[in-house]
């Protein structure tokens, strides 16, 4: 029996090798053919562009008017890379860069935010990105809580590209059980075990959570104390006032129907009124459900409070929820929102103008998050060089002058050391050994280089142990050595050590190498044997692995 | 004090590549060549009364152990449920049964036995008891020894190896959040198995020549982005100077407790915990300022006076070799020792034999670094009403401490302003801690 095991993993692993190795000699090259994705074509694309050229002219008229010079267009690979880290958290494959070479240059970037689009890598890694946002990074209550379930579920709505006013409407309104209806583990997440009442999600964290995710605006300073910096005003955007204890509290009470049984989350419309002792209180008084500003768009008769929260929060007047997810979505892509941190948005203002129109078009075209994606990934902004001529200061950073460089994120470490050492894409279509070892790999490597958490944009500096990991780690060597990879293959299939430096250029750093770097590596893999080739080959991985321009989306 | 760039806070310099530690670690031997926080360790100690604890030793119980087998028993009681007590060398203070060897330590050891918190989950009670703060979306908050390694950044120079390090990281090891992701625990393994990732994979001609292309496309790439002057302190690849310096540093020998001798590593028994115990001592002697050891399963919700038990076997002999330990190397007056979990367990057993979680009334233990031995603060009531909601069961409780005075009482114990306000990355100034030391355990 053991013999038979063997000789089938002996065959499916010969077979994995071999196609592999086609693989590697059909990409050192070139590729045979290109699949068109079908959004390339379906896109209204003139309408797309007059938005990005418009969301250019405030973004350019920022520039001017703070009197800074800008950047021009990056080299389409960096581009090209920028959106590969910011929509599937890993490198471009080489496979993908020799197919975008097959397309008219000034149709690449449009042809492959296309084919990221509709990749489901894209929908999982923004799944994974909001998920921190809806429910944080927390396992949460033992049974009652499915994450995952949670995270599958909103990258199925990334996927279809479900209006996000819709998605935000079924997470806040939805009834039923936390593996059959994944959304409503926005609320058994917020069920507190063993402190509180185990029947229902605890209304003050939900109102802090709901403020911070769908209004982009952190309030919860004011669960215990009114205002009294004057940086969280409330009530009304043209004439705000200081916000106050009972403003939380007040939103707090919309949640305060919600319960959870056997079967799941759902509706007590007899439950008794929210109450909560304030501080300069004596004793706990009943505090209606009532929302933190623009109270026309609230249907106050409405019964069923969350339905009347989930109404109001996506009221197609209601600036905050556009702005809240317009400015998380271009921190995404750039790294740093227009305002920081991208939950603290004030409700008056200020206001960047490029924000405002970006809001507007989002609201105005049904809230269609690929279509967002779309006008920033076109703008003049998102293409600008990261380098400059002149001097980069945080001013060119906060006006997206240049493009803003930024550490990566482990997790977009992790996959771009895995899509780096292989030179076909690693998505859903991989074969499942692929995929199943870039799952583990990544997940042990994030967990020793650091999870950032719920805090997605804090600015990081590099650890010790990060730099350890780089240099020694498990995941860089397994990644090197492994027959299944295609490092040690491209010494002995690349035609000549040009193109073999040039393959692992463009597997390590998406781009193409400087003249002088060429040189340098080639004559590093000339005149030498078959075996020290090889090593050779692993080496200059492991540098360009480890370098500076690797770990840094820019 | 104002929060700074964390660009300014590695542990090493470009200056450090090339330095090679004097340090031998002395074993049974007691021979040794300190560093210089060391040597400043042992100066202290030599020249008089330790004014305030050097270091921190976390033993933590990840699963939050239940106070009644462990430092809370109420022998004879219902919620006992038949779990016993032992007499312990200090007056009149009884601990878990299965405590053979800490009992003979408790003159060195104090108890806080109603300490209570608000979390009742176990990520948000990690985070809770190990930053002094709840959860908040808004801000990671440093766990204590991230705050000790900022507040002591002057001897960041003075070793080659991390001053922060977590043996068997759980889930939740210690982190420098709003400080900075430098002041995160560097975290090892088991210790009989080599330190993670400090061995080149090539060898030494091979790695010279990996380190010389590394430089050449690194130079390139900061050449084009010399202009840079928004993102160049960020940009400077110093670690790799840190980490080569770590990398050949004999400092690492800390780690390896084969060191010691074979009967010193048998008193802290033959397990992964008790070998992290022995090396976060040595640790400590290398000039480490925090090191956390994690010692898991006790999640008790089944068959917990068995599982309960097996936790304890390990735990005893490592927790009292330590106390030992430090002692004979002079060690425990600057050494701070905390022995605890997220929370504790209900009084009631459930159906399955199991107690469920209890953060209303658990107990933590302290010894060293000025913390006075033998005494305890807090008490928990032997008839709790079952089913009572929490501010009932918090009425219960005599002299209740939340965790975050434990953080003050650590806090005052080293030294640090732990009422001071750090400026932190989202503009709202934040205290170090927020609560209050237990002077009792302070006093002498």
């Amino acid at each position: 029996m053991a013999t038979t095991r063997n000789w089938f993993k002996d065959v499916f692993l010969f077979g994995v090798i071999l196609s592999g190795l086609a693989a590697v000699t059909a990409y050192l090259l070139a590729v045979d053919r290109v699949v068109t994705p079908e959004s390339f074509h379906t896109t209204p694309l003139t309408k797309i562009r007059a938005a990005s050229a418009k969301l250019d002219q405030a973004i350019n008229t920022s520039i001017a008017d703070a009197q800074l010079q800008s950047t021009n267009r990056a080299d389409s690979s960096q581009i090209f890379r920028r959106l590969a880290l910011s929509l599937t958290g890993s490198l471009p494959s080489v496979e993908e860069l020799r197919e975008i070479e097959k397309i008219a240059a000034d149709e690449q970037v449009h042809w492959y935010v296309s084919h990221l689009l509709e990749d489901k890598r894209t929908s999982d890694y923004l799944a994974e990105r909001f998920t921190r946002v809806f429910v944080g990074v927390e396992q949460g209550p033992f049974l009652i809580y499915r994450r995952r379930r949670f995270r599958t579920w909103l990258s199925d709505q990334f996927r279809a590209n479900m209006p996000y006013d819709r998605i935000c409407k079924t997470m806040l309104t939805s009834n039923g059980i936390w593996t059959d209806k994944p959304q409503v583990n926005f609320y058994t997440y917020n069920i507190i075990p063993d402190v509180d009442d185990e029947t229902k999600p605890d209304p003050i964290r939900l109102a802090a959570r709901t403020s911070r995710a769908f209004l982009g605006m952190r309030i919860d300073c004011l669960q215990c104390h009114d205002d009294f910096l004057g940086t969280m005003n409330l009530g009304s955007a043209d004439d705000p006032v200081e916000g106050t204890q009972r403003h939380f509290h007040a939103l707090a009470s919309f949640f305060s129907q919600v319960k959870n049984s056997v079967t799941g989350i759902y509706d007590d419309l007899d439950a008794d009124t929210y109450q909560y002792k304030l501080l300069d209180d004596d004793e706990e008084s009943v505090i209606e459900a009532q929302v933190p500003f623009s109270e026309a768009f609230d249907q106050a008769s409405k019964n069923n409070l969350r339905v009347r929260l989930a109404n109001w929060v996506t009221h197609d007047e209601n600036l905050p929820f556009a702005r809240s997810v317009v400015n998380r979505v271009w921190a995404i892509m750039f790294g740093r929102g227009f305002i920081q941190p991208v939950d603290n948005i004030p409700l008056e203002g200020p206001f960047p103008v490029a924000l405002e129109q970006l809001a507007h078009d989002f609201m105005t075209n049904g809230y269609d998050l690929h279509r967002l994606i779309r006008v920033i990934a076109y703008s003049e902004a998102f293409q600008r060089s990261s380098t400059a001529d002149f001097e980069i200061l945080s001013a060119h950073n906060s006006h997206f002058a240049v493009f803003p460089i930024l550490r990566l994120r482990p997790e977009q470490v992790a996959g771009s050391i895995i899509q780096s050492t292989s030179l076909t894409t690693i998505d859903a279509t991989s074969h499942i050994i692929s995929q199943l070892t870039k799952f583990g790999q990544e997940t042990d490597f994030v967990d020793r280089f650091g999870d950032l958490g719920e805090d997605e944009f804090n600015e990081k500096s590099e650890t010790i142990t990060q730099r350890l990991l780089l240099m020694n780690g498990k995941m860089v060597r397994e990644r090197l050595k492994s027959q299944l990879n295609s490092v040690t293959r491209i010494a002995d299939l690349s035609p000549n050590m040009e193109t073999a430096v040039e393959t692992i250029y463009l597997a390590t750093l998406s781009r193409k190498p400087t003249t002088e770097e060429s040189e340098f590596f080639v004559s590093q893999l000339t005149d030498v044997s078959s075996g020290q080739r090889k090593r050779k080959v692993v080496d200059i991985y492991w540098s360009l692995i480890n370098s500076v321009e690797f770990v840094w989306n820019h | 004090m104002n929060f700074q760039s964390d660009d300014n806070y590695s542990c090493h310099g470009n200056d450090h590549v090339e330095r090679r530690s004097f340090l031998k670690i002395g074993g049974a031997a007691g021979f040794s060549l300190l560093t210089p926080v060391a040597s400043a360790l042992a100066r202290q100690h030599n020249d008089g009364p330790i004014e305030t604890a050097k270091s921190l030793i976390v033993l933590w119980l990840d699963g939050a152990p239940s106070q009644l087998e462990t430092f809370d028993p109420h022998p004879g009681t219902d919620i006992a449920a038949g779990s016993k007590a032992r007499k312990t060398n200090a007056d009149g203070v009884l601990i878990g049964d299965g405590f053979e060897q800490v009992a003979e330590q408790m003159d060195s050891i104090s108890l806080i036995r109603a300490v209570t918190s608000k979390e009742g989950d176990h990520a948000r009670a990690v985070y809770n008891i190990k930053s002094g703060f709840r959860p908040d979306p808004t801000l990671i908050h440093p766990s204590v020894g991230s705050v000790i390694c900022h507040q002591t950044l002057s001897d960041s120079q003075l070793i080659d190896i991390p001053r922060h390090i977590s043996i068997l990281p759980g889930g939740f090891p210690a982190r420098g959040g709003y400080l900075g992701d430098a002041f995160d625990a560097f975290k090892i393994g088991d210790p009989k198995r080599p330190v993670p990732d400090v061995t080149a994979v090539v060898d030494k001609k091979r790695q010279r020549q990996r380190i010389n292309d590394l430089n050449f496309v690194d130079q390139a790439f900061l050449a084009r982005h010399a202009n840079n002057s928004a993102k160049r302190a960020k940009l400077n690849p110093s670690n790799l100077n840190a980490a080569l310096t770590m990398m050949s540093s004999e400092q690492l020998d800390a780690f390896d407790v084969s060191n010691e001798s074979e009967s010193l590593r048998a008193e802290y028994g033959d397990t992964p915990f008790g070998r992290g115990c022995l090396a976060a001592v040595r640790l400590i002697k290398a000039g480490v300022r925090c090191v956390e050891i994690t010692l898991g399963g006790w999640d008790t919700h089944v068959n917990n006076h068995e599982l309960q038990a097996g936790r304890i076997k390990i735990l005893d002999p490592a927790f009292a070799a330590l106390i030992r330990d430090l002692k004979r190397r002079m060690l425990l007056d600057s050494t701070l020792v905390l022995c605890g979990g997220e929370f504790g367990r209900t009084p009631f057993v459930n159906p399955v034999g199991g107690r469920d979680h209890w953060p209303q009334g658990f107990s933590v233990a302290m010894a060293g670094g000025g913390i006075q031995g033998g005494r305890v603060v807090g008490e928990t009531n032997p008839e709790p009403k079952q089913g009572a909601r929490a501010s009932a069961r918090l009425a219960d409780l005599k002299d209740p401490h939340g965790v975050e005075d434990i953080h003050a009482t650590i806090l005052k114990a080293m030294g640090i302003q732990y009422e001071h306000e750090l400026d932190t990355p989202v503009g709202r100034p934040m205290k170090i801690c927020q609560g209050k030391p237990i002077e009792r355990l302070l006093e002498t």
